[in-house]
């Protein structure tokens, strides 16, 4: 299904929010690219849905500005945006069937009857569920109603659709095969797509670009991979995937863990005790060879399998530390056995503080 | 000793044939159930039979009677009061509702008002008679005040006293009645589905029309249909404020039942009980259809 | 556009609960006002009304009346509704659905048709029995039915009876044993909360006396009102409070109960 509006543009400038003495939004850019799909990703406080809401003009901003198409909205009213937006919960309008909430935007911007019936025929039928459209939300599923208030949303071609954490609400089944339908159907339709979530899996399985927000401020925005492989700050490190925290020294360009030296990000990074962040995947666990006591030496206290990786646990006297490695190399290893530790020398991230980041 | 032998967990001590363990245990609520049987099933009887049978069998006599011009007036003036009452107790409650409801649901605010609402709604009777006496009777400091101000509100008639009178009064139970009935639905109502109107174009006509009304719309008709049934029935507050005999259908039972009247038609009374109760039993049961309606959408 | 929204919001509060507030304090605060009126134009305030009640023999009969009244109703009505309701609730939880309809069938019908049924009754009680005023709880017992249910019905849902009446009878307990020494000092809370609720409607209760011919408080309270409004409003005024402090006592004797189920 072709739509008749091309993706649009939309840009945050500066857009600041506060209300009772917190600052929920601090100074936040963002340009979004025709047909886009960027994600905010950040825990709870961090102030995504803030943005979101201050895009869909549900919420008013203290400073800064809101450009959808060129055209600056940030004093237009939320029914004027020309937006589309899904909710986290109670999305659907709980007195009309499944095809008239889809039509009812299309109602409210006097389409004709004809016509906005076979448009939300097709829209229903684009997200999967031509079977349910004379249901009642109480007779659907929660992934169900999210489906039609995706296709609601869509109906009325927006400029920009805006979805607030819609997965947080489903079954984790649910979610992984919703999230996926979702991207699929903005892909074809091309809207340009603000999605809120602090599940970074989700973040990085269906974004073009991943926005990492802490405190009011995007702490980092690029492509999935960049996120992951390439944390630029600490925060980001932590947030994103699992990371150990090893104590070391910096000196001369690198950072001293446990015996070995790794090559920094930052080979600037002023020199002194510092705290290296090493992905659990960049660590290997071997049962051979020299079992000799060393800082990397200790014994397994977990497995954990799940599925194409298992993770284990080792505890190396003072610390504990995660590996990550593929099922088929786990072998005999198992709660109890000594085993030897490397570290991969990929380039790595330092932090400072004792204080870790905020957690997921 | 074995489980088995301990008398104690066997039972109540029940001699073990087959046949009569079931109705020893039926003993237990026997009391409840003829206390209940005497005092409550027994005057309801008496009422159903009464009002259909005489000595002389089966007669529709006391309903006709129901023909005479005073009970003509009274059940007239008895469905005006409460359908007055009804509707404005209904809109003025509503506005209330949704003052409270559009609060912080954990607020001071909030608990006072349905506290208050709480308390209010059984507010009624003797009481609440003389508290408008007080305000607006002739030697109330309201009527008073009003007086001093070139404002005599009893300038056509002391109307406290009338069926006017009681349609004022009746709202000081009535409303705080509708709030509690009218919270829970307009509570069930989700910010996110005027939030959602809005990202879809509409405004708030638009969300009224659309959404909040056609939601809210069986709630509020079946809480107004409780304020009737409500007012119908209502006898102690007419009785204390009103002093002509009969203007509505309850203070006419009463006089059935306390007059020279009474004694000579036994009958009459029950008959003018029977066609109250009929209305207000189907008034509930209307109520109820309307309840469940609201419960699936609004919960 | 949002702030505005919210501001209009916020001043249609105000303006509301101000308009209703007024609405219902006044009449209130005009009984207060009323019963403290001196002699003369600008007296000043005086408790004479509230002094001369003791002096209307009649009046004081009707509180005395009622109090006995709320005292039998409320005991009464616990001493039939207890042992029925754990009853049930073991041996006959089928019957439970219909105790429940049983007990809320009272708030569905009107006093004034419920007294015409007990006229003919209590005057045969009258003519053959006793027609003392306290007759009264009989009928009373029933108008409290569903307050009582209600309360008892929730204090017994928070506590397992089956658990505890079993452990009861495998120590040796007979019955009133289980009742008065296991089950009701679990629900003390819920036995006053049901007893104060009943005392309030005993109190308040005017149109099956009224029509009965007995003189209870609120019957003996028109009379006075008819020859001396200023004493019969302090009166209507005390009652007002002493329902008023009772439902403050319901209110906080709700509370401990979580409190000692958690340590349990």
């Amino acid at each position: 299904m072709s739509t008749t509006r091309p993706g649009i543009e939309v840009r945050l400038e500066n857009l600041s929010r506060r209300y009772s003495g917190v600052t929920a939004l601090d100074g936040l850019n963002l340009t979004m690219a025709p047909g886009e799909l960027v994600a905010l990703l950040g825990p709870s406080g961090c102030g995504k849905t803030t943005a979101l809401r201050l895009v869909a003009g549900l919420e008013d901003a203290d400073g800064g500005r809101v450009v959808i198409g060129g055209q600056d909205v940030t004093n237009v009213p939320a029914n004027k945006r020309e937006i589309g937006m899904v909710f986290q919960a109670y999305s659907l309008f709980p007195h009309m069937t499944a095809m008239q909430n889809v039509e009812f935007g299309m109602q409210l911007h006097e389409v004709g009857v004809a016509e906005r019936r076979k448009r939300a025929v097709d829209m229903l039928d684009l997200v999967g569920l031509s079977a349910h459209v004379n249901k009642y939300a109480n007779q659907m599923s929660g992934g169900q109603q999210q489906r039609v208030a995706l296709a609601r949303a869509l109906a009325i071609e927006p400029k920009v659709l805006l979805l607030d954490e819609p997965l947080s609400a489903l079954d984790a089944r649910v979610r992984a095969r919703l999230r996926d339908e979702i991207r699929r159907v903005q892909l074809e339709v091309g809207t340009t797509t603000l999605f809120v979530t602090h599940d970074q899996e989700e973040a990085l399985a269906i974004a073009d670009r991943v926005g990492v927000m802490n405190a009011g401020h995007i702490e980092q925005l690029g492509p999935p991979t960049a996120i992951y492989s390439r944390p630029a700050t600490p925060f980001v490190a932590e947030f994103v995937g699992l990371t150990n925290r090893l104590a070391g020294v910096v000196r001369g360009g690198e950072v001293e863990v446990r015996g070995k030296r790794l090559p920094l990000v930052k080979p600037d990074s002023t020199e002194g005790p510092a705290i290296a962040l090493v992905r659990p995947e960049a660590v290997s666990v071997a049962a051979d060879g020299d079992m000799s006591a060393g800082p990397l030496v200790g014994s397994v206290i977990s497995t954990v399998f799940l599925g194409a990786t298992s993770r284990v646990t080792v505890d190396l006297g003072d610390i504990t530390v995660l590996a990550q490695l593929p099922t088929s190399e786990v072998g005999a290893i198992t709660t109890g056995t000594k085993v030897r530790l490397s570290l991969r020398t990929d380039p790595v991230l330092i932090a400072r503080d004792e204080k870790a980041a905020t957690e997921a | 000793m074995t489980a088995a032998g301990n008398p104690a967990v066997t039972g109540v001590g029940r001699p073990m044939m087959g046949g009569r363990r079931l109705s020893l245990t039926w003993v237990g609520a026997v009391p409840f159930l003829a206390y209940v049987g005497v005092f409550l099933f027994l005057p309801t009887a008496i009422i159903a039979v009464g009002a259909f049978f005489s000595e002389s069998g089966f007669t529709l006599s006391n309903f006709a009677n129901l023909s005479r011009s005073y009970i003509v007036t009274a059940t007239i003036n008895s469905i005006i009061l409460s359908a007055v009452t009804a509707v404005a107790g209904a809109v003025l409650g509503a506005v209330l509702t949704y003052a409270i409801a559009t609060g912080n649901p954990k607020g001071v605010v909030r608990r006072i008002a349905v506290s208050a609402s709480g308390v209010l709604a059984q507010f009624g009777g003797v009481t609440l008679a003389f508290a408008f006496i007080a305000t607006i009777g002739q030697a109330g400091f309201v009527y008073l005040w009003l007086a001093q101000h070139n404002l005599d509100i009893y300038a056509n008639g002391i109307w406290l006293f009338e069926l006017r009178g009681l349609e004022l009064v009746y709202l000081y139970f009535q409303i705080p009645l509708m709030v509690l009935v009218f919270l829970p639905a307009v509570d069930g109502i989700r910010p996110q589905w005027r939030e959602a109107t809005e990202s879809l174009g509409g405004g708030s006509w638009h969300y009224w029309r659309y959404v909040a009304g056609p939601l809210l719309a069986p709630a509020f008709l079946g809480a107004t249909l409780l304020l009737f049934a409500n007012a119908l029935s209502a006898y102690a507050t007419a009785a204390a404020l009103v002093n002509q005999g009969g203007v509505i259908l309850p203070l006419q039972i009463s006089n059935a039942i306390t007059s020279e009247v009474g004694l000579h038609e036994p009958g009459f009374a029950k008959a003018q009980a029977v066609v109250l109760i009929a209305i207000v039993a189907i008034v509930t049961a209307l109520y109820g259809i309307l309840q469940r309606r609201t419960a699936r959408w609004l919960t | 556009m949002i702030r505005a929204r919210r501001a209009k919001l916020r001043l249609f509060r105000i303006v509301t609960f101000l308009l209703f507030g007024a609405f219902f304090i006044v009449p209130i605060y005009a009984m207060f006002e009323f019963s403290t009126r001196g002699n003369g134009e600008n007296a000043p305030r005086t408790l004479d009304n509230w002094k001369a009640i003791g002096t209307y023999p009649d009046m004081v009969a009707g509180i005395v009346n009622s109090l006995e009244l709320a005292v039998i109703t409320s005991i009464a009505s616990l001493v039939v509704l207890v042992p029925t309701m754990v009853w049930v609730r073991l041996r006959l939880p089928r019957l439970r659905r219909v105790i429940e309809l049983i007990s809320l069938l009272p708030l569905t019908i009107p006093a004034i048709v419920l007294v015409v049924g007990f006229s003919p009754m209590y005057q045969w009680m009258g003519n053959n029995f006793s027609d003392s005023i306290l007759t009264l709880s009989f009928a009373y017992a029933i108008l409290v039915l569903p307050y009582a249910y209600r309360a008892l019905d929730a204090g017994l849902a928070a506590i397992d009876v089956k658990t505890l009446s079993e452990a009861a009878r495998s120590l040796g307990a007979g019955w009133p044993t289980v009742i008065w020494r296991v089950i009701v000092p679990n629900i003390s809370s819920a036995l006053l909360n049901a007893a104060l609720l009943s005392v309030a409607l005993v109190l308040g209760e005017y149109t099956i006396a009224n029509n009965l011919l007995y003189p209870n408080l609120q019957v003996s309270l028109v009379s006075l009102g008819r020859t001396n409004a200023g004493v019969s409003i302090a009166v209507a005024v005390a009652s007002l409070l002493f329902a008023f402090a009772l439902l403050i006592a319901i209110s906080f004797v709700g509370r401990p109960r979580r409190m000692r189920s958690e340590v349990a």
